[in-house]
């Protein structure tokens, strides 16, 4: 067969040595692309031998070993390509006598089901589709959308929903994600800042969860035999996944979420701190203040707080700004703090 | 994978949505067609090309794919089997699943409605796909952003009460907005400051109030997007920098601002970061407290020392009578 192949010089080349812009063999896709359509035509398993036989690009003679194994290894490698884009290749065999196995593609496991998406509802997915600022999952994203389209979904893309998240994730995402759907057991280093060195986990992951812009997994811990949950950005070098597939059942209806949330969730801020606060100043303080009385040398704020010694850690950041008149905890934790500040830069700032 | 077997990938995957999708949209220009997949007309006409010569096995003019031109607009007349797309692929799904539920659950997202009918018509297409448990919460203050998103939408300049964190304080200003945005759970307006004369993200947490004013929002020529894909602050090299030497409890740092250097010596870290602000730094300080000092510039620790000896002197002396306004009231 010979094809053409357009481009500036118009060269005429012969089958195998064609190359298009892409710089990829045009025949190879042209062969991979016959392979789909006969394989998903016949409702017969077809074996190699017969694919060689009907598919352009597979001629070789079968009784020239080298032929043949040059055969067999371009035959192995559209195999692999077929499946790493998706398509669901079977193998079996056409009949009980047969002893070679042989290939087809189920239809109704090829097609993209129908998806009904109404005008709103493709825009939404179109947008969705450019959230993401990691590339692997941006492309991952664009290619699915294709594929919609390609349904017959026609998608608006000046749509907006006025609020555009932009989704970042962490390396360890994509693998912990994989080895939470296929319940398979994971390794990874894991590194907390308060501990020298990172240590090694082993990990059932039950999923991942986005819990204020942070990304988790929660899991069975194998080596403390409890849950526990990671944060994706400690995870150091890669996620080994060191199970099978299917090796354990995560809890039925497990909440992931709070498991996280019991970790890093909101508070109650039922204490009452009473401050006083020089004039103009500590803009910060007197927006979550419940009470402002004014006064002409300064103003009294009433905060609300939950941890004694947090609100201490934060009012020692006015410095003179602020002094604490009330509860008596608070105002010792703040001097107290104060002094060894005071203390420990003594001898800098002395030394300039 | 290599490079090469990529492309070539990408150009199958390509080809077998080629069909299903002119097939959906008969007598399509050519020219729209190649816009809508991303690609080029002369890329698309290759595409084409190659199409033309795949088909059923026999391989002859009925069995063939074929296709009818009328100018610049092409019509499948013959699809050799492959008339729907190949489904999702587990990536793809997850792909767009999650970033449908984080759509969903960004707080004061405009028809949120259409979002999760969406998300719920892919995942039931997708099945098993993304049974892969990802859950998204992403708590805000709705009615606020919503409030916020409605200004913005209203095409207005908006006048807005801000406070900043660098320099503790709260001003008014104009503001020409951009867009609005969700960036690691937290929602920004970025917007032209008329006050700064640069864009800015301003927080939607820290906006204390909206005015939208009459005349409409303009934004000049120069104002461009920022590029956030690196997070929200990415510090200029001019700014400040300043070194800590902290205590083991204090390495949270690390994570949460940008350290332009971490060095360890033994039990305490040296730590160095760039600030906008020195009264920012002397506040950041303060706060950390005790296990925390300042290695450079001595400024700062100078800075540090005396907010802190003259916070001590307020405390060892009494409150002079009538400087709690509280206890004023009480005497009158």
């Amino acid at each position: 067969m010979v094809v053409w192949v357009g481009g500036p010089a118009r060269v005429r080349v012969e089958d195998g040595a064609a190359a298009s812009v892409y710089g990829v063999s045009r025949s190879r896709t042209e062969r991979l692309v016959n392979l789909v359509i006969c394989l998903l035509s016949t409702r017969r398993f077809l074996t190699a031998a017969q694919i060689a036989a009907t598919v352009p690009g597979y001629e070789h003679d079968p009784d020239d070993a080298r032929e043949h194994e040059a055969f067999q290894r371009k035959f192995e490698r559209d195999k692999a390509e077929l499946r790493e884009l998706g398509v669901p290749l079977e193998t079996g065999t056409a009949s009980v006598f047969d002893v070679e196995p042989g290939y087809r593609i189920a239809r109704r496991e090829y097609a993209l089901p129908d998806i009904p998406l109404k005008p709103d509802e493709a825009a939404a997915v179109g947008i969705a589709a450019r959230l993401w600022q990691h590339a692997g999952l941006a492309a991952a994203a664009s290619s699915g959308l294709a594929k919609l389209r390609a349904a017959g979904v026609d998608v608006d893309p000046q749509a907006t929903l006025g609020l555009e998240p932009m989704v970042t994730v962490d390396p360890a995402f994509a693998p912990l994600t994989a080895a939470a759907r296929d319940r398979r057991e994971v390794r990874f280093d894991y590194r907390v800042p308060d501990r020298d060195a990172p240590d090694g986990r082993r990990l059932q992951p039950w999923g991942v969860v986005c819990w204020r812009g942070r990304w988790y997994v929660v899991g069975h811990d194998l080596d403390r035999d409890s849950t526990r949950c990671f944060r994706l950005s400690r995870v150091v070098g890669p996620v080994r996944v060191t199970g099978a597939a299917g090796g354990y059942q995560p809890p039925v209806g497990v909440d992931l979420i709070s498991h996280v949330a019991r970790w890093s969730g909101p508070v109650e801020r039922a204490g009452r701190a009473t401050v006083l606060v020089a004039p103009g100043r500590a803009a910060g303080l007197r927006r979550w203040a419940v009470e402002i009385t004014a006064g002409s040398e300064a103003d009294r704020l009433v905060l609300p707080y939950a941890d004694a010694c947090s609100l201490a850690r934060h009012l020692v950041g006015y410095g003179p700004d602020v002094q604490v008149l009330d509860p008596p905890e608070v105002r010792e934790a703040v001097i107290q703090r104060l002094k060894e500040i005071a203390t420990r830069h003594e001898a800098l700032a002395a030394a300039r | 994978m290599k490079a090469g077997s990529r492309t070539s990938a990408d150009r199958l995957a390509r080809l077998l949505n080629l069909v299903p999708y002119l097939l959906a949209r008969p007598g399509i220009e050519i020219a729209e067609a190649a816009g809508d997949l991303g690609v080029t007309e002369r890329q698309l006409r290759e595409d084409l090309e190659l199409l033309w010569v795949c088909g059923l096995p026999g391989y002859g003019p009925g069995d063939l794919i074929d296709m009818a031109f009328d100018g610049d607009r092409v019509t499948i007349t013959y699809d050799a089997g492959i008339d729907r797309p190949l489904r999702l692929t587990p990536d793809e799904a997850l792909a767009l699943a999650v970033a449908l539920r984080m759509l969903a659950e960004a707080p004061g997202v405009a028809n949120r409605d259409a979002v999760e009918r969406a998300l719920a018509k892919i995942e039931d297409a997708a099945g098993d796909l993304v049974a892969a448990p990802v859950e998204v919460r992403l708590p805000g203050d709705a009615g606020r952003v919503e409030q916020l998103r409605a200004a913005v939408e209203g095409g207005r300049a908006l006048r807005i009460t801000y406070y900043t964190l660098a320099r503790d304080e709260t001003t008014e200003r104009v503001i020409d907005p951009l867009r609005m945005l969700l960036v690691g759970g937290r929602t920004y307006v970025e917007a032209w400051c008329r006050r700064a004369e640069a864009v800015r993200l301003f927080r939607a947490d820290r906006i204390d109030a909206v005015t939208e004013l009459d005349e409409p929002a303009v934004v000049p020529p120069q104002a461009h997007p920022q590029d956030l894909s690196e997070g929200v602050f990415r510090p200029a090299p001019d700014l400040p920098l300043i070194t800590l030497r902290i205590g083991r409890g204090e390495r949270w740092i690390t994570e949460y601002y940008p350290c332009e250097r971490v060095e360890s010596d033994g039990e305490q870290w040296v730590v160095s970061l760039r600030v906008t602000d020195l009264s920012w730094a002397r506040r950041f300080v303060l706060g950390l407290g005790p296990d925390v000092t300042v290695v450079a510039p001595a400024e700062l620790a100078e800075q540090v020392r005396d907010a802190a000896v003259a916070a001590l002197d307020a405390y060892a002396t009494p409150v002079p009578p009538g400087a709690d306004p509280a206890a004023a009231t009480v005497r009158q």
